[in-house]
């Protein structure tokens, strides 16, 4: 066969410049028949989600928003060592750390904490290195469908710790869980 | 005393029409977004009111508060008075549409039309010439090279396809012997529709409404890909909703000649069966409805090309227009002759 003809999808089509009939000329017939085609889209199912009502199944590696993760006994799992910052390929993440006080030991699992953890969602690329990276399993891209909500000033977009932890119900829930099983 | 019932009859028929060639115009533009979504499987507007209804209002109410920008144009009142000349030439078309044969109310007929003009059909063509002034004036003092172009290609185009529309309704006016649109409602009781006798002059006198009006596939006064919203570059908040508007109040007026002079108007089948058992109240009503239906379907029809045909090129619009259009009218206006001669 000649390589021309050749064709792997089997979807080739030949561009031709072929003059038009008479009836092509006259477009009526053809504008009828485009009118035929849009007619039926008219009643085809629409593919809107419409989002607030109806939520988009998101597939299971989906990343949504990140949680700084506590452990069994509620304490903050991040020791601030940087390694997330330091793999973010968009530079979203920055931290202060600090040394744990003796009486803080319910709070932080490790003997240094983050005091600060700020994530610019506007920086964020949502792509998972620095769930990968971290040594302490604390920050996770967690499957929730909740994104940045819009908002009118930058500022607002940097989200620091009241944000990303993890809510002390959920922690006291999963240990609950945990133990259960 | 009559002279005042005269006023009071006339006066509440005309502030009915305007009052329902607004409501139209304002429901057109829901229409269009809605009929546009659904041909592109999506589901449109349908977050201001049930369905999106209320969407037309939002935008009413977003457009009166826009800034009101004048360009640095020396004719300032000409920029005024572009879009009003658009907005009052697309309304007072109305005056001579029989919407229904008559009302009988308090022992009175009351014709429902608002004047019976003899010669309501060069009367619509009057206005509508006038309606290219709306544009053109509206787009030569916005000072822009953009709305300039587009108001030379307004104007020629509306030139070119008054000829070829003038022409198609010819060979209607042949067949009537009348001028006037009552008259020729009138002639096309119990289904005698001008469009199974004259199919050619129908489809020319579609195309021309289409080009008259600026409608896609010959909305090229307003080409967004050449001439960026042509016309109405220079214009923002209300004046440029008039624009707008007035497109919608044209696309209503001239689906409801389309359907007054080829679609029978108001009549259907069985409507003086209809007068005579169930009364000229009724019977009329069901005509009124009847009119809306064909005119709803005309502006349907209007919204459906425009989402299946690409724009013209603008050469392609006059070869359309002087070499196809013209010369077919003239052929349907000796066929017709012919016809008349032969057999009558």
């Amino acid at each position: 066969m000649a390589v021309e003809q050749i064709s792997l999808s089997g979807r080739k089509k030949v561009v031709s410049n072929k003059e038009m009939t008479f009836i092509e000329k006259i477009y009526l017939l053809t504008i009828l028949k485009g009118l035929w085609i849009t007619l039926k889209h008219l009643f085809r199912r629409k593919v809107t989600i419409k989002y607030p009502e109806e939520i988009r199944e998101m597939s299971p590696v989906y990343r949504g928003q990140h949680m700084l993760m506590r452990d069994d006994e509620g304490r903050e799992r991040c020791t601030a060592c940087g390694l997330c910052a330091l793999s973010c390929p968009a530079e979203a993440i920055t931290m202060k750390a600090e040394e744990r006080k003796p009486e803080e030991k319910h709070l932080y699992r490790e003997e240094k904490y983050a005091s600060i953890y700020e994530i610019n969602m506007l920086r964020c690329i949502f792509c998972g290195l620095c769930e990968e990276a971290c040594p302490k399993e604390a920050i996770f891209l967690t499957k929730s469908k909740k994104i940045a909500n819009a908002d009118y000033s930058r500022e607002d977009f940097i989200f620091g710790k009241d944000k990303l932890v993890m809510p002390l119900e959920m922690a006291i829930n999963n240990t609950k869980s945990n133990t259960a099983n | 005393m009559d002279t005042t019932t005269f006023i009071i009859e006339k006066g509440t028929i005309i502030v009915v029409v305007f009052a329902i060639t607004m409501l139209m115009a304002m429901y057109s533009t829901w229409a269009e977004r809605k009929v546009a979504a659904f041909l592109q499987d999506r589901v449109g507007p349908n977050r201001a009111g049930w369905g999106g209804l209320l969407q037309p209002l939002a935008d009413g109410l977003k457009l009166f508060t826009k800034e009101e920008f004048f360009p640095n144009t020396p004719n300032k009142f000409l920029f005024i008075l572009g879009p009003g000349i658009a907005m009052s030439t697309a309304l007072i078309t109305s005056a001579v549409i029989p919407w229904g044969d008559k009302f009988h109310i308090f022992g009175k007929d009351v014709v429902l039309q608002a004047t019976d003009l003899d010669v309501s059909i060069l009367y619509i063509f009057g206005v509508l010439s006038i309606g290219v002034y709306g544009i053109m004036i509206g787009a030569w003092a916005s000072n822009n090279k953009y709305s300039l172009m587009s108001a030379v290609r307004a104007s020629s185009q509306m030139i070119s396809y008054e000829v070829a529309m003038g022409l198609a309704i010819i060979s209607i006016l042949m067949m009537t012997g009348s001028l006037s649109l009552k008259e020729i409602t009138v002639q096309q009781a119990e289904m005698k529709w001008n469009i199974f006798y004259q199919p050619l002059a129908f489809v020319i006198f579609l195309v021309c409404s289409f080009a008259e009006t600026n409608r896609t596939p010959f909305d090229l006064a307003e080409c967004e890909s050449e001439l960026i919203g042509g016309y109405h570059t220079e214009y923002s908040s209300m004046k440029m909703g008039f624009y707008l508007f007035a497109e919608y109040a044209n696309m209503f007026i001239s689906a409801t000649i389309l359907s007054v002079v080829f679609l029978g108007g108001y009549n259907y089948p069985g409507m003086e069966w209809a007068e005579q058992n169930w009364g000229v109240n009724i019977a009329n009503i069901i005509a009124i409805a009847v009119l809306f239906a064909k005119i709803c379907f005309f502006i349907f029809f209007y919204m459906w090309i425009r989402w299946t045909i690409p724009r013209f090129r603008y050469d392609q619009l006059m070869n359309l227009g002087w070499k196809i259009l013209i010369p077919l009218a003239v052929l349907n206006i000796i066929l017709t002759g012919i016809v008349m001669v032969l057999f009558n």
